[in-house]
């Protein structure tokens, strides 16, 4: 696409902008404050998850102890890998959080998957259906992986709680990082203590949304800076972006995934 | 990076997805894999309980084998030892025999010499007296008669 300057200008932040639904008057407005959604990260979420659920439950439905079928195999490839994955750091077999990381690794995966479809076609597909703007890939959208990682947030301190207790946490906020054995000073480390705990576990979720946000989202801007290249240069490196980016969708679900229950048993287990 | 309701939405959802996860998905396929683990452990130590019978059933096997080869092996060397001896009686029984037709033979032989020098004797005496007479009756000569009668008369 060889374009005026201006023209990929516009072309570069149209594919940026997301489907958002104004609340406040139900029409679509890019530029939206807060009670809003976006409808595209929504949606191709919502349809990649249920997908893969209805998928995995009807594998697991008429799963057998026998003679597995492929889709049988498949699965049991991935549920054992991240069941081992998952007693390897947290030394119980959770089932709650063994399903939790096999959502998110999958869920995660799939939608970074979507980095790979053409950058150009379901928004010029919809967008004569006259959808005005569309992004494909709801990691990209920090919404998404803010989503994601303060769910697991919300799931650390429950799981503190039933690990350490109040007095447990208590204890662990003013007596870590700085761990001093005199009586005075540990009084004199304890508010520092406080504030960089509540800093340190404040800052996981961030970084665990922002990590995976990053990826996808420069990901993705690397495939609409190619789309502006002409149009015999687009194969070679599309292809050579993509083939790269297959890797790296699948490390950033699977750290996320990691992460995830690594924080989770930081939170759980005393340490 | 505009931060709006999409995150609450997404947040729920998530949590909804794992806990239908945990609830539909995961125990029925943890509890396929572990009953197929059970399945396979089982098959694995069957297999290893059949091998070692079969171990013990070839090592009674080659026992019985040896054995029953030896006991052949004593069969066989005492079958032998068995026919030597009958073939050397069976000898020494020939010989015997031969010997006691011999002195059978020898004494009939012997016998029948007897008798023959017997029944030759009873015919030379016979022939003796046959031959006397005859002898005798040849040399009846009239006139040696005479002269011998004469000289005997001669003489008287």
């Amino acid at each position: 696409m060889s374009l005026h300057p201006e023209t990929k200008a516009e072309y570069v932040q149209h594919h940026l902008k997301h489907l958002t639904l104004d609340l406040h008057n139900m029409s679509i407005n890019p530029h939206a404050g807060f009670w809003a959604v976006n409808l595209d990260t929504l949606i191709v979420s919502l349809v990649l998850g249920f997908g893969f659920l209805w998928l995995l439950w009807r594998v697991a439905k008429k799963a057998t102890p026998g003679v597995p079928s492929r889709g049988q195999a498949f699965c049991e490839l991935l549920l054992e890998f991240i069941d081992d994955q998952v007693h390897e750091i947290f030394h119980l077999r959770s089932k709650f959080i063994g399903s939790l990381a096999l959502t998110i690794f999958v869920w995660v995966f799939l939608m970074n998957f979507m980095d790979l479809l053409p950058v150009d076609l379901f928004p010029l597909i919809l967008g004569h259906a006259g959808v005005p703007y569309l992004r494909m890939v709801p990691t990209a959208d920090v919404n998404m992986t803010f989503g994601l990682s303060v769910g697991v947030f919300v799931l650390m301190f429950g799981y503190m709680f039933v690990g350490k207790g109040f007095k447990g946490i208590a204890k662990e906020f003013v007596t870590t990082p700085f761990a001093v054995s005199n009586p005075i000073a540990k009084v004199i480390v304890a508010p520092l203590n406080l504030v960089l705990k509540t800093v340190e576990e404040c800052v996981k979720p961030v970084s665990l949304s922002l990590r995976l946000y990053g990826n996808l989202y420069a990901g993705e801007l690397i495939f609409i800076l190619i789309a502006l290249l002409p149009w015999w240069a687009q194969w070679p490196f599309g292809g050579a972006w993509a083939i790269f980016h297959i890797l790296i969708i699948t490390i950033q679900a699977f750290i996320f995934m990691m992460l995830s229950v690594v924080y989770l048993s930081m939170a759980y287990h005393e340490h | 990076m505009n931060i709006n309701l999409t995150l609450f939405g997404e947040m729920i959802t998530f949590l909804i997805f794992a806990v239908f996860t945990m609830k539909f998905v995961w125990p029925l396929l943890l509890k396929a894999i572990d009953e197929r683990r059970e399945k396979i452990a089982d098959g694995i130590a069957a297999a290893e309980r059949s091998q070692k019978e079969l171990a013990q059933t070839e090592q009674l096997v080659a026992k019985q084998l040896r054995e029953s080869k030896e006991h052949a092996q004593t069969i066989l060397e005492q079958a032998e030892k068995r026919a030597t001896q009958i073939i050397e009686e069976a000898r020494v029984q020939a010989k015997e025999e031969s010997q006691r037709i011999i002195g059978g033979a020898q004494a009939e032989i012997e016998r029948e010499v007897e008798a023959s020098k017997q029944v030759l004797r009873a015919k030379v005496a016979t022939l003796a007296v046959a031959g006397a007479e005859k002898l005798i009756k040849a040399h009846i000569d009239a006139d040696k008669n005479k002269q011998l009668l004469d000289s005997l008369a001669e003489e008287i």
